[in-house]
C-alpha cells in the first residue's frame, strides 16, 4: 500500500503541488493539508513545503509556527512520525523548535538559485536512511535565508549524533559547517534547504530528488509497520 | 491602564549581520569613514492594557521572547511607558 503523505499548505506556501507530484512519482499518495487542520493521525508522513508561509513576515517561519497545524505536527513528530521540511518548511521547523538552531540571511545578502551538490553525511534520519553515506546528490537550491547557525554546544551535539545529514560540497550561503540538511536527535524530523521535488526527472537535470523522497517514503512505510 | 511599548530586536553578538556590514561599507562614500560596528535591527511599537507598569513590561517581554525575537539568534530590549497620561 502506498504511503499516505500530507503536504501542509500555509497561506503563502508555493511548492506544495510540486511536492505532491514528486511524492506521487516516488510512489506515495499525497494529500494537501490546509494549515488549520489539527489532526494528522491518519497520515504516514508529513511534509512542510517551500514558499513564503504567512508572507515570511517578521522572520521566515515565525508566524507559521503558530498555525493550528503546527501543534498537530509536533504531536505527530513526538509519536515518531516522519516529518520533512523543505526550504521554507525547514525554516518553520527551526522556528517551531522541532529542529535546533536557526536559518539566517545568506552571506553577502545574496539570493541563491542554482543546482547544488550535496553530500549525504549521515544515514541516521528518515530522509537518508536508505542512502549510503558519502554519496553526492545534485539538487537545486532557491533561497535567501538558508545560512544555518547554532551555538557551539549545539554544533558539537548535532555533529556527534550524526544529525547533520546533508552538507554542501561548495558552501553557497555561509551556512555553518556547510549544513544543507539537519535531523533531530531521533532522526524522524528532517529539514533541508535544497528542493528534492525539483530534481525528479532527467528533463530537470537530475533525478536525485527522487532518491531522497524514495528514502523518506521507505522510512514512512517502516514507521507504519513498527 | 494603557501602556506604550517599544521593542528593539537585534542579532546577538557573534551572529553575522550582512545587512549591518553592507550599510557600514557604504558609509565612507558619504564621508562617514569614522563609523564602526553598525548592526541592523528592527523596532516594534504597540500599546497594551495592564494593571501596572510591571505587568505591562512582563507581558511585553513575554511577547518579545515568544514572537518578535528568535532567542536562538536575536536579543531584544523592551521599553514601556504610560500611554494614557
Amino acid at each position: 500500500m502506498a504511503a499516505h503523505v500530507g503536504v501542509v499548505v500555509f497561506p503563502g506556501s508555493n511548492c506544495e503541488h510540486d511536492v505532491a507530484v514528486a511524492l506521487e512519482r516516488a510512489g506515495a499518495e499525497a494529500e494537501l493539508v490546509w494549515h488549520t487542520n489539527q489532526d494528522l493521525r491518519a497520515l504516514d508522513a508529513v511534509v512542510l513545503p517551500g514558499g513564503f508561509a504567512h508572507g515570511d513576515y517578521l522572520r521566515p517561519g515565525a508566524i507559521a509556527r503558530f498555525s493550528p497545524v503546527m501543534d498537530a505536527v509536533e504531536r505527530f513528530a513526538e509519536a515518531g512520525g516522519p516529518v520533512l521540511g523543505i526550504c521554507n518548511g525547514f525554516q518553520v521547523l527551526t522556528e517551531a523548535g522541532l529542529l535546533p538552531g536557526a536559518l539566517v540571511k545568506n552571506q553577502g545578502l545574496r539570493f541563491v538559485c542554482s543546482p547544488a551538490s550535496v553530500r549525504v553525511d549521515s544515514d541516521r534520519s528518515v530522509l537518508t536512511a536508505a542512502i549510503e553515506a558519502g554519496r553526492t546528490l545534485n539538487v537545486p537550491i532557491n533561497h535567501f535565508s538558508g545560512s544555518y547557525v547554532c551555538d557551539g554546544r549545539t554544533l558539537g551535539r548535532i555533529r556527534e549524533n550524526g544529525q547533520i545529514v546533508l552538507r554542501y560540497v561548495e558552501n553557497p550561503n555561509g551556512s555553518l559547517d556547510d549544513i544543507a540538511g539537519l535531523a533531530n536527535a531521533a532522526g524522524n524530523v528532517v529539514g533541508l534547504m535544497p528542493h528534492p521535488e525539483r530534481a525528479i526527472d532527467e528533463l530537470l537535470g537530475s533525478t536525485d530528488g527522487l532518491t531522497l523522497l524514495g528514502s523518506f517514503l521507505q522510512s514512512a512505510a517502516g514507521a507504519r509497520a513498527a | 491602564m494603557r501602556f506604550a511599548a517599544r521593542v528593539e530586536v537585534r542579532l546577538r553578538p557573534g551572529i553575522a549581520d550582512p545587512e549591518g556590514a553592507t550599510i557600514e561599507r557604504a558609509l565612507p562614500a558619504l564621508g562617514f569613514d569614522d563609523v564602526h560596528g553598525v548592526r541592523a535591527g528592527r523596532a516594534f511599537r504597540f500599546e497594551l492594557d495592564a494593571g501596572d507598569v510591571a505587568e505591562a513590561r512582563r507581558r511585553a517581554e513575554d511577547l518579545a521572547h515568544r514572537l518578535l525575537a528568535n532567542p536562538v539568534i536575536e536579543d531584544s530590549t523592551v521599553d514601556v511607558d504610560r500611554a494614557d497620561v
